[in-house]
């Protein structure tokens, strides 16, 4: 897909900033107020979509590739497991909150309540990555008629 | 009654989701009866007058406790909502598939298995 | 308190499966072979880990919050046998798949969606709170929807769709059920639920809510289950997807997500009642008579096992129904406890001989290409290990001695003639009479006759597919002596125990981890 007009681009130039800054401090204040890793991880995919939807696919690809995403993806859910498995093993039961135990930290503030604000982080992270695979996937790949009939799906080609 | 019109909203999804030929309209209704379910879960922990259930350095826990409506529920819509978005999307991407093999999205033609 | 062994290898049973899910999605991508080894080394793990379990019982609370606060896992004899009977199929499920699944592209992600499904199954049967049992029946159920399109072709995304939407349907009334659940009694832990639901019951009429949240877990889990009327998905979906799927699906995936849950809601949480159990005898006697009449004129070879497996799950619910209903009216109870007897023993026995016939199909597809009964034929001379263990599964599942079907459906037809419904066993040994009939004609035609000009070049299928095989067969022949009274005492009594105890069940789950 290509890209917009110049208005949609320069505002996006700036604003994209500070919406993976809002994601990202939903994400981390989590165990604060309302948020956590689902909600902001949608908005730190949002952030990626409209890099997308206004500079255009190769843009995109080009500062996340469809592998570093996967990867991303797959490791957020790998760090989650191990901070449940981290619990069984220092806590005792299974995502038990072992860092509660051993460095409580003052209520209310950021540096509180042990392993939550780690489960935020790699729930977010595996939303995130997941959300932006899906768009960048249904958007890529179109459905193109062949000459005699016969459907196929192919990466899109630009064009002009 | 407000859990009467979840229910309502539940039951259109459902009729939707059976009666329509459209594969994209049929997850659709998936989507609505799915809403229709959270709204439920959610306004069962309502309280009158009750405030976000979000401890603050404000408000004493007594206190907090009589007046905060239930955030068991949310927390379990909020994980209901994800596993809708997760059926959704694998819904969606077979019904891009669908359209590649059988060029339609009417289910009434899509219907080579039989017996 | 919970013994040392206990308290370590419970969630390694979810976690490992998760854990390799993930792993094979971050790093097999370039090394193909990973995906084989790993898959193959998690599911190896499960099964040694559920049969060290084997004789514990406990209750464990995640995150060490107390029940009725927080999430508990329940290691009861049911869930221990229903953990056993995954772990040996997904088992057998993975060294098949180690060939068999050559011939698709992207076999890492494949590995990665069967560990998931696995990891969901898991958690369904081990967990001791509702919303729990919600989260891990879709995550094994989203991970079943995209393995039966996995192939890509047209059926497979067709059945993959209806599978999809009717399944979802339920779904969403197995949360609708979970949400009247909460509201009426304000506790998601099952024992709380169902401390709860008998002082109501015991006071009195039933609350409306908790009569419309039984109907719906009626539906909701019957779809799952594909109980009549339930069933259309099924036909479609498990002849449609690749063969250890379809082993995994028929298997374990409509016991663990249907009955499992089914049973374990109405006998231990809602309570039983006489309605109830006559609901469940009624669905039962009709998925019995529909799938098998509907399965004797099919010609697809899995196709006609789809809807055996249609037919064999409504012995299943008939047996326990049956027990259900006896102990609801008070009757005779050692009845009851046959009638279950029966019911969980078939259960186990349909989980290994279905597996092992479509594992068969798989087998004689990945040679032939083909699955029509028609264009098959003679492939006695040439496919020898798959005829024999074919031959020993198509035995059991007909209800031939001494294969281990004939003592479950023995059992169930002793238990209605003593419960005093001899018209339910005459339904029965009927239903059965059916099936030997078509079962007779796969063999006929799929193995004797005439070899078709076709087919003249094949050979047996590669060695790990015979030797996953030859381990289900194994299983057929010897599960029979399960029976022995030493045996029984060991493996199905527990699991007969913890269903006919009711809501008893409340007292132990909340009193072991120290709630109140």
């Amino acid at each position: 897909m290509k890209g917009m007009t110049v208005i949609v681009k320069t505002v996006t130039r700036w604003v994209k900033v500070f919406i993976f800054l809002f994601g990202a401090y939903i994400v981390i204040t989590g165990h604060l107020g309302p948020g956590g890793g689902f909600a902001g991880g949608v908005i730190i995919a949002c952030s990626y979509i409209l890099l997308t939807l206004a500079f255009g696919k190769e843009f995109a690809l080009q500062r996340l590739k469809v592998g570093a995403a996967h990867g991303l993806d797959s490791a957020g859910g790998l760090i989650f497991l191990l901070i449940a498995l981290f619990g069984l093993g220092f806590g005792g039961t299974f995502f038990a909150n072992f860092l509660q135990s051993r460095y409580p930290g003052l209520e209310f503030h950021l540096l509180s309540s042990g392993t939550i604000p780690l489960s935020n982080i790699a729930v977010g992270l595996k939303v995130a990555s997941s959300l932006f695979l899906v768009f960048i996937i249904f958007s890529v790949l179109r459905i193109v008629v062949a000459r005699d009939g016969s459907r196929s799906m192919v990466q899109e080609e630009e064009e002009e | 009654m407000v859990y009467a019109l979840c229910f309502v909203l539940f039951v259109v999804g459902l009729y939707c989701a059976l009666t329509k030929k459209n594969v994209v309209k049929i997850v659709i209704g998936l989507v609505i009866m799915e809403y229709g379910v959270n709204l439920f879960l959610v306004l069962l922990g309502y309280r009158r007058e009750g405030i976000a259930p979000i401890l603050d350095e404000k408000i004493g826990p007594l206190e907090f406790l009589a007046r905060a409506v239930d955030p068991l529920p949310q927390a379990l819509v909020v994980t209901s909502i994800v596993i809708g978005l997760g059926v959704t999307t694998l819904a969606i991407a077979l019904c891009i598939r669908l359209y590649e093999k059988y060029g339609t999205f009417d289910i009434t033609e899509i219907r080579r298995l039989k017996g | 308190m919970n013994g040392i062994l206990f308290e370590l290898l419970l969630p390694l049973l979810i976690a490992i499966p998760l854990g390799g899910a993930f792993l094979i999605a971050l790093i097999a991508r370039k090394v193909r072979v990973l995906a084989d080894i790993f898959g193959n080394l998690a599911t190896l793990a499960i099964l040694i880990i559920a049969v060290m379990l084997f004789r514990e019982r406990g209750v464990y609370s995640i995150g060490g919050w107390a029940p009725p606060l927080g999430i508990s896992w329940v290691l009861d004899g049911l869930s221990n046998l229903m953990v056993v009977i995954i772990a040996l199929v997904s088992f057998t499920a993975t060294v098949f798949s180690t060939q068999y699944m050559e011939q698709y592209t992207a076999k890492y992600k494949y590995y990665s969606l069967f560990l998931l499904m696995v990891a969901g199954m898991n958690g369904v049967v081990l967990t001791g709170d509702m919303f729990n049992l919600f989260v891990f029946l879709e995550v094994a159920s989203v991970a079943s929807y995209a393995l039966v399109a996995f192939g890509g072709r047209h059926e497979e995304l067709e059945a993959a769709f209806k599978y999809l939407v009717l399944a979802s349907i339920g779904s969403t009334l197995i949360l609708f059920g979970i949400a009247f659940l909460y509201g009426a009694t304000g506790y998601l832990n099952m024992g709380a639920i169902a401390d709860a639901v008998s002082g109501a019951i015991a006071s009195g009429q039933p609350s409306p809510l908790l009569v419309l949240a039984a109907v719906f877990f009626v539906v909701g889990f019957g779809v799952k289950a594909a109980l009549v009327p339930f069933h259309p998905w099924l036909p479609d979906a498990h002849p449609s997807a690749p063969a250890p799927i379809s082993a995994m699906l028929s298997g374990v995936l409509i016991k663990a997500l249907g009955i499992y849950a089914l049973a374990r809601v109405f006998f231990n949480v809602l309570g039983m009642t006489p309605l109830l159990g006559w609901i469940l005898i009624v669905v039962g006697a009709l998925s019995m008579v529909v799938g098998v009449f509907l399965a004797v004129g099919q010609w697809d070879f899995k196709r006609l096992l789809a809807y055996h497996s249609i037919s064999q799950m409504g012995y299943v619910i008939l047996g326990i129904g049956l027990g259900g209903y006896v102990l609801a009216i008070g009757g005779n109870r050692q009845a009851a406890t046959l009638a279950i007897l029966g019911g969980v023993f078939h259960l186990a026995n349909h989980s290994v001989f279905k597996s092992l016939l479509f594992l068969c199909s798989g087998s004689i597809e990945y040679r032939t290409g083909t699955r029509q009964l028609k264009e098959m034929g003679g492939l006695l001379e040439k496919m020898p290990v798959t005829r024999a263990t074919c031959t020993i599964a198509s035995l059991s599942i007909a209800g031939v001695p001494p294969f281990n079907g004939f003592w479950s459906k023995l059992i169930i037809v002793i238990a209605a003639f003593q419960a005093g419904f001899p018209w339910l066993a005459a339904i029965t040994i009927l239903v059965s009479f059916v099936t030997l009939l078509s079962f007779i004609k796969v063999l006929r035609y799929a193995f004797l006759g005439k070899l078709p000009d076709a087919l003249k070049q094949i050979r047996e299928s590669p060695a790990l597919m015979a030797l996953s095989l030859v381990i289900l067969a194994v299983f057929c022949t010897g599960m029979g002596l399960i029976l022995v009274p030493g045996f029984r005492q060991l493996i199905l009594d527990p699991a007969v125990g913890a269903l006919a105890q009711g809501v008893e069940y409340a007292r132990g789950a909340l009193a072991i981890a120290g709630g109140h």
